[in-house]
């Protein structure tokens, strides 16, 4: 038996009970820190759990997060819950059937060796005992810790993992509503907060007497620069809110709000400095996106209730252990005071508004003491009051050689943070934090570090063998819009740039991009799938430019050390551009959920597709503009491309996250394929119709 | 200012004291708790909020109340009572459609009206219909997928004489 080393999750919360509890007869329940952010991972943990036990997947019931109760696993992000929870509870798991089956041993006074276990009832020699895992549980010590003694099953028998699930939770949403928005606590107050136009912006004025003439069933709540609406009814609360503008006042202030501190540069070196060939064919190039919006179908929702010294919150948060300590630190409470409990809210690809409306109902339920707040965001504030994914650029100047191989590589990226989160740098980040108290503004910027994953310095780093290159990451501390973590982070520009870059200087050597790729590629699954992109798309070698219809591929791993994505988009360009068809060839390791897989990554080509083709957000006099699906349009169901998908599945090889490995490639197949559609470079994202005409015109 | 509005909602004839203005999604979600309908922008823009009204799909968030007297609502409450919704509810879950599932129920009412007027929609018609609901996850290949069986089975069905 080989001890199977502890994942980060046991280590930070080892005791069994934490992670899976069998109170309720026939059903075993299971406890994850990573939250149902409508990725399906209650339903891949499921499956983990269930093939451990030998029980029907549904007998598994996976738990909302709670803070009073669940393993504090972080936040979920980074295409890490899979991996971390579900190495977690696969050893809790394992754990757990091997301490029921030693009891049930003492129990029937026989060998361990001759009992196992099917569906939760206990066998002696292939023949039913009265023994259950239910009756059992009682008689076993939950306090004891997860020591990953144990050996889990090998995947030659797994019999759920691997294979395609529908989603546990889908039924209940489709018929009944099982999201946060759904949620009705007895006499809730609905609620609408008026939110600050820009940050540092001061609320000046509000006509009580207009708001009591029009809506005299409609209160206000103010503190400082923090403004809510509340009444019994909904409907008009909400109208209150859309007629804001007519008794609210902001004062302007001269001049944005700029963060104090002179930017961070990083700096690296990987591998060893030659001296750079001295070539006519270098490139010299800046490759760009705008903010882009997380644009969930759902706008952010919170519950609170502030109760006998306690405040309960229920939120969409990704990560409710932080939300709970910056919010107990923001409203001057103690964290034990305060509870935060995961409620699904509609699809989320990052940091959005869920902890700002979480704070909001925070705020409003400890003035309204025993009183359960609803707080329900409008589609205008979820797009442009909620944290955005960060506007970058990166630039690179590369050369060939005569030999036809990349002789100098320099890449520099400029953007602001990745990661303004709940207590990111000891900061609040929540938007309403800055109303009540604007001294609550950070006042340094830094992004995720490195060991985290990176932020702008994701994926910066080119997966090709390259003789050296030179990366530097210079964060923006200038902008006075809230940047957060959006799907991908600073890969999605990254990968967009370094790919891009290989098609040019292909084009520079006259070669093939797909061959001047493998040139100078040594990792062998990231061939695989690119071999395999190629394959499956008949991919047709060197095009000629500008013929309004062409193919274009890109290959990267995201973060260097997750899942492995080819991609090849076949476009074409008129007025505008048209994604026709992706061919998507992954290496995700072991795929617990197929299905489920398949929906991440298809699902994330056509967020990507979406974000490349119609996404960015036009600062106006530096501030975010009031949006909804009018100005800020995304891909709609007559312009996704049709998709093929191809795994590559070595069973052998762990899960890797798949959720966030499409982004960069998608983009950069698409920007190689108008570009060469069009015989034009295109090197700014996204890629409209005014910025092809722009292009043309010399704009 | 109420004023009571009857209409037959889900088989069952209703009678909602609400005001004149208050748009169906409010009434239906707050007034008689119905919560698969839902709130995605009130602009008519996302059809998170699409109901059936007499066999034609409407943007609940914009459609007053007093608009809908004497008329036939279905929401996706009604799907598990109906073969067709029945139909495309087992789809949706063969093909795995759908990923977060806020958009869905919007759809599968575009989708249920389609159906209930086409039994043999193409692939552009499916789209067309489709093409005023949003979905952020990128799940619109399944959810293609999904009508398209959901119409294949009725159709199947159709074929042999069962009812519709």
């Amino acid at each position: 038996m080989t001890a199977n080393a502890l994942p980060r999750s046991l280590l930070d919360s080892p005791i069994l009970g934490q992670w899976i509890s069998f109170d309720r007869p026939g059903r075993i329940a299971i406890y994850s820190g990573k939250v149902e952010l409508g990725q399906g991972i209650a339903t891949a943990l499921s499956q983990i759990v269930a093939e451990e036990l030998d029980v029907a997947l549904g007998r598994i019931d996976a738990q909302a997060t709670d803070t009073d109760r669940s393993p504090n696993e972080g936040f979920t992000a980074g295409s890490q819950s899979v991996e971390m929870s579900g190495a977690a509870l696969r050893l809790a798991a394992a754990q757990a059937r091997d301490a029921l089956l030693k009891t049930a041993a003492v129990q029937l006074d026989a060998a361990i060796s001759g009992l196992t276990c099917q569906d939760g009832t206990i066998l002696l020699h292939g023949t039913a005992t009265d023994l259950d895992f239910w009756s059992l549980a009682r008689l076993v010590d939950w306090q004891q810790p997860v020591t990953g003694q144990i050996a889990v099953k090998s995947i030659a028998s797994h019999r759920l993992v691997g294979t395609s699930q529908p989603r546990s939770d889908m039924r209940i949403k489709l018929s009944r509503g099982g999201f946060i928005q759904d949620m009705v606590l007895d006499g809730m107050v609905h609620a609408r907060v008026v939110r600050q136009p820009f940050r540092l912006a001061c609320l000046a004025h509000v006509d009580a007497d207009w708001l009591a003439r029009r809506y005299p069933d409609v209160a206000t709540l103010r503190t400082q620069d923090f403004l809510a609406l509340l009444g019994d009814d909904e409907y008009r609360v909400h109208c209150a809110h859309a007629e804001a503008d007519s008794f609210v006042a902001w004062q302007k202030v001269d001049g944005l709000w700029q963060p104090p501190l002179a930017p961070d540069v990083q700096h690296a070196v990987l591998g060893i400095i030659t001296t750079p060939v001295p070539s006519a064919r270098r490139i010299s190039a800046r490759y760009s996106r705008a903010h882009i919006a997380h644009a969930s179908i759902g706008p952010s929702c919170a519950l609170a209730l502030y109760d006998g010294g306690r405040l309960t919150i229920w939120s969409h948060s990704q990560g409710v252990f932080a939300l709970r300590d910056t919010i107990a630190k923001c409203l001057s409470l103690e964290p034990a005071a305060v509870r935060v409990i995961h409620m699904a809210g509609a699809g989320c690809y990052g940091h959005n508004g869920a902890d700002d409306a979480a704070l909001d109902a925070a705020i409003i339920a400890m003035a309204r003491q025993g009183r359960p707040v609803r707080v329900q965001w409008s589609r205008q504030d979820e797009l442009s009051r909620a944290p955005l994914g960060a506007a970058m650029s990166a630039e690179i100047d590369a050369a060939v050689d005569t030999d036809g191989r990349i002789a100098a590589w320099k890449f520099s990226v400029l953007s602001p943070p990745h990661a303004q989160r709940p207590g990111t740098g000891g900061y609040i980040n929540l938007t309403s934090a800055e109303a009540l108290d604007a001294t609550r503004l950070p006042s340094k910027i830094a992004d995720l570090p490195d060991a985290a994953g990176g932020g702008a310095s994701r994926n910066a780093a080119a997966i090709y063998d390259l003789a050296h290159q030179d990366i530097s990451i210079r964060l923006d501390t200038h902008s006075p819009v809230r940047t957060s973590s959006l799907r991908s982070l600073g890969a999605h520009l990254n990968v967009f740039a370094i790919e891009s870059a290989m098609d040019e200087l292909a084009d520079l050597a006259d070669a093939d991009p797909l061959d001047f790729r493998l040139r100078h590629l040594a990792d062998r699954r990231c061939r695989t799938v690119l071999i395999g992109a190629a394959e499956m798309s008949k991919w047709p070698g060197r095009q000629q430019a500008g013929t309004g219809r062409a193919m274009g591929l890109a290959v990267a791993r995201y973060k260097n050390k997750g899942a492995w994505l080819a991609a090849v988009a076949d476009v074409s360009v008129d007025e505008v551009v048209s994604v026709e068809r992706l061919w998507l060839c992954v290496d995700a390791g072991l795929l617990v959920n197929p299905a489920g897989a398949r929906n991440q990554i298809e699902g994330g080509a056509i967020q990507a597709t979406s974000w490349t083709l119609k996404e960015g957000i036009e600062l106006e006099n530096g501030h975010v503009p009031m949006m909804d699906w009018q100005s800020y349009p995304i891909l709609t169901f007559a312009e996704v491309p049709e998709i093929e998908t191809r795994f590559i599945v070595d069973p052998s090889h762990p899960p890797l996250g798949a959720g966030e490995a499409a982004q960069g490639p998608v983009a950069a197949a698409i920007g190689n394929a108008a570009s060469r559609a069009l015989g034009v470079r295109l090197r700014d994202l996204p890629l409209t119709r005014d910025r092809l005409l722009g292009l043309l015109t010399g704009a | 200012m109420t004023t009571a509005t009857s209409f037959h909602l889900n088989g069952a004839p209703v009678t909602l004291d609400a005001p004149e203005n208050e748009p169906l999604l409010y009434a239906l979600r707050n007034r008689l708790q119905l919560k698969a309908t839902h709130f995605g922008c009130g602009l008519e823009q996302c059809g998170a909020c699409v109901v059936d009204v007499d066999g034609a799909p409407a943007y609940a968030c914009t459609l007053p109340v007093s608009a809908v007297a004497g008329k036939v609502v279905t929401t996706a409450e009604m799907l598990a009572r109906d073969s067709i919704g029945l139909a495309l509810m087992a789809a949706f879950e063969a093909e795995c459609a759908g990923q977060c599932g806020y958009c869905l129920s919007g759809i599968m009412m575009s989708a249920f009206s389609l159906l209930k007027r086409d039994r043999h929609p193409d692939r552009a018609t499916i789209v067309a219909a489709l093409d005023r609901h949003l979905c952020r996850c990128g799940a619109h290949g399944g959810i293609l997928r999904a009508v398209e069986r959901a119409a294949a089975e009725i159709g199947a069905a159709g074929a042999l004489g069962a009812p519709g």
